[in-house]
């Protein structure tokens, strides 16, 4: 059997983009509109569901659980999250590096890969930036801390390309390998942190030893009035997800990877350099999850500690599947999923509710999300059948 | 020192030479730290030998770790007289919410287009969220333990009378995996669920629901993990608190792969991943300053040199079921 063959999701991409449309040409106008608005139509009405229903299950819990009035609380989870520009600041900076590590399960989803190692990278590119901060001092921030992001970019990178060439070379499932070597980057990171790098005089919580107040990524300066603070993580996270977009959907190479995840077969007919796709694609995807670690350690804390390894790489996986898998869509669902997190203080203290009300929520969202797939293509009155009128 | 490492400490190896102190914490490690394992892997493999990857175990360890607790509190608190039976009913209950767990799992994975790894995942947050928010309120109230065994009370050691203390989970492990061993190659429904794994064609020719009966052994295997998790916070370390379950349930997918999809293999594997858990506090204890951290990483470590060497692009894991789309 081929290493890359039989991803249900994704084989579809390649299929429809062969497929003419030729009922849109000869069709009459009216059907030619309802055929050209339905995947909008369709999205709208899957998305809007999808929030409704949340909502509903997560009032319920509300209601039942905790005795509280759903609609206050959902009112105070829009005042946590983007209601004010204090919390809008907080939300953003949640968002960014969860748009890298999204990025982590995204591009290899174009080959037809399921990469959930996405922690294990982020871990490592955090570590790596540490270790280039030491290195390099605290007197040219402006090398040093594009050197952190590029050489935590390609520890991550290396990290996920090692899986990317056991699959391609061992036929090793990419889903398991990344799973391991999670915990392996997982051992690393915590003998580095109490052991390697540790800071002598970090005693209850084991950290690195700082990088240093002028190696931080900061805020972004001279911003209008209006605008919440933001620091430069967010405007990298952005710009990488549009590179990536391009990159992935209007490029040869985009199209040669979607080639591959399609029908591998096709591919090698084609000639195409199969390794070569599949490495560079996990290699940039480890690199966005490192850049994540890279920017967590310099925006947050200045130094690597436990606190790095907090579920952000999981949460992206959740990100890239709910964005289904395109790294344009990431963005937004970055910033909804940063928004909730950020809003869970705000709930906690309001209503004394555990923390963790917030993440109750997240998980339904989550859940609702992925079973709202089944009605992809399902909802008939927006179908156009062949031969119809 | 967070709650969960302060109650994992190993007992003081005074009077022992240091070769002895780590063998005897290994021998623990094997006793104690494996019953987790030992029961979230026998669920995941029941649900992989039907086809299917559950990579929500994580989620519903710890909501079983929860509920038992909760459970065993509130009924010993209600009663004195059935503090005995307390735990046990923790871990039933701690079963039950793993069936829940793993029925959502199965109604969710069996619609079309909905992705089985991503469910997990989903599955993995909603479970430990879920678990927090209910757990608050058992972080400082004290759950009555479940029995064990004390066999090594000859000795004048404590290191190796808490080697041998065998609890009753553990009992309980010893007795099911074998018995699963037997019922998957011998009994009219092991031969289902086996089929379903193997070729869903056939199991639906023969004119059985692969759906159905992967949706049952998802359920049974969350049954097993939610009582995997109950050891947890009734045993070792036997306290509830954040952070709890420090990946054993997704360590269970590796696991399983490690024990090539068979129960019998999956005890001496939990054997050896509870042995390897205990490695690192055991050489730190002996002595060794540096470098205990990394033990940590062995088993995966292990299990990722093992796929290397077995898997090639050709042919996936011998063991490995047919259907099972992460091979």
């Amino acid at each position: 059997m081929d290493s890359i063959e039989g991803s249900p999701v994704l084989s579809q991409t390649a299929a429809g983009l062969l497929k003419t449309s030729p009922e849109q040409r000869r069709g009459s106008r009216t059907r030619s509109v309802r055929v050209a608005l339905a995947p909008l139509a369709e999205s709208v009405i899957i998305q809007g569901g999808v929030a409704l229903l949340s909502l509903i299950i997560f009032g319920i819990f509300l209601v039942v659980a905790a005795g509280q009035n759903p609609l206050s609380v959902y009112a105070d989870m829009w005042k946590g999250s983007y209601g004010t520009r204090f919390s809008q600041s907080a939300s953003l900076a949640k968002a960014a590096p969860l748009m890298l590590t999204a990025l982590c399960t995204a591009l290899p989803a174009r080959l037809g890969m399921i990469v959930i190692g996405n922690e294990g990278a982020l871990l490592l590119g955090g570590l790596m930036g540490v270790a280039v901060a030491r290195i390099l001092g605290p007197g040219m921030p402006w090398v040093t801390i594009p050197a952190m992001l590029l050489f935590g970019g390609i520890a991550g990178g290396v990290w996920i390309a090692i899986a990317g060439g056991l699959r391609q070379f061992r036929g090793v499932n990419e889903t398991i390998s990344t799973l391991l070597l999670y915990y392996v980057a997982l051992a690393i990171f915590n003998f580095t942190v109490e052991d390697l790098m540790r800071d002598p005089t970090s005693l209850n919580k084991p950290s690195t030893i700082p990088i240093g107040e002028a190696n931080m990524i900061g805020a972004i300066p001279h911003l209008p009035s209006w605008c919440p603070e933001m620091h430069w993580g967010l405007v990298i996270g952005i710009v990488v997800c549009a590179a990536m977009y391009v990159l992935m959907d209007h490029t040869t190479f985009g199209f040669a990877a979607r080639i591959v995840g399609g029908n591998v077969k096709a591919a090698r007919l084609q000639g195409l350099p199969i390794t070569m796709i599949v490495l560079t694609t996990c290699m940039l995807a480890g690199a966005a999850a490192g850049m994540a670690g890279v920017i967590e350690m310099a925006v947050a804390e200045g130094k690597a500690n436990a606190s790095l390894n907090a579920g952000l790489g999981f949460a992206g996986i959740l990100v890239a599947f709910v964005a289904r898998q395109n790294p344009l869509a990431i963005v937004p669902v970055a910033l909804l999923f940063g928004g909730i997190t950020a809003s869970g203080g705000l709930v906690q203290r309001h209503y004394d509710l555990p923390d963790a009300t917030v993440k109750v929520f997240t998980g339904i969202l989550f859940l609702v999300v992925l079973a709202s797939e089944m009605f992809v293509g399902r909802i008939k009155w927006l179908q156009y059948k062949e031969g119809e009128g | 020192m967070n709650p969960v490492d302060a109650a994992n400490g190993l007992a003081p190896a005074v009077g022992l030479s240091p070769v002895a102190a780590v063998f005897f914490a290994l021998v623990g490690g094997a006793i104690s730290l494996s019953t987790p394992y030992l029961f979230v892997s026998l669920g995941e493999c029941l649900t992989e030998r039907s086809g299917r990857v559950n990579l929500g175990l994580e989620g519903t360890m710890i909501l079983g770790a929860v509920s038992s607790y909760a459970v065993a509190y509130r009924v010993a608190t209600a009663s004195v007289a059935l503090t005995w039976l307390a735990p046990w009913l923790g871990v039933f209950v701690a079963g039950l919410v793993g069936v829940a767990m793993g029925w959502l799992h199965a109604y969710l994975c069996g619609k079309e287009r909905v992705n089985h790894i991503a469910v997990g995942i989903a599955l993995m947050v909603f479970g430990v969220g879920l678990a927090i928010y209910f757990g608050k309120p058992y972080i400082q109230p004290k759950a009555p333990h479940l029995p064990a065994l004390a066999l090594g009370d000859w000795s004048s050691h404590e290191a190796i009378r808490s080697a041998f203390k065998i609890n009753a989970l553990f009992i309980v492990g010893l007795i099911v995996a074998p018995l699963l061993a037997w019922a998957l190659t011998n009994t009219r429904w092991g031969m289902i669920l086996r089929m379903a794994g193997e070729s869903s064609d056939a199991a639906r020719a023969l004119g059985y629901s692969v759906n159905r009966v992967r949706m049952l052994a998802t359920c049974a295997g969350g049954f097993l993990a939610g009582i995997g998790g109950s050891f947890l916070s009734l045993y070792n370390p036997g306290i509830w608190a954040e952070g709890l379950s420090r990946g054993q349930g997704l360590m269970a997918v590796a696991l399983v792969i490690f024990a090539r999809w068979n129960p019998l293999y999956c005890l001496l594997a939990s054997l050896m991943f509870g042995a390897a858990e205990a490695l690192g506090p055991a050489l730190q204890n002996a002595g060794l300053s540096r470098g205990y951290q990394l033990y940590a990483a062995v088993p995966a470590a292990v299990t990722l040199i093992i796929m290397i060497a077995t898997c090639t692009t050709k042919r996936s894991l011998a063991g490995a079921p047919a259907e099972l789309s992460v091979n």
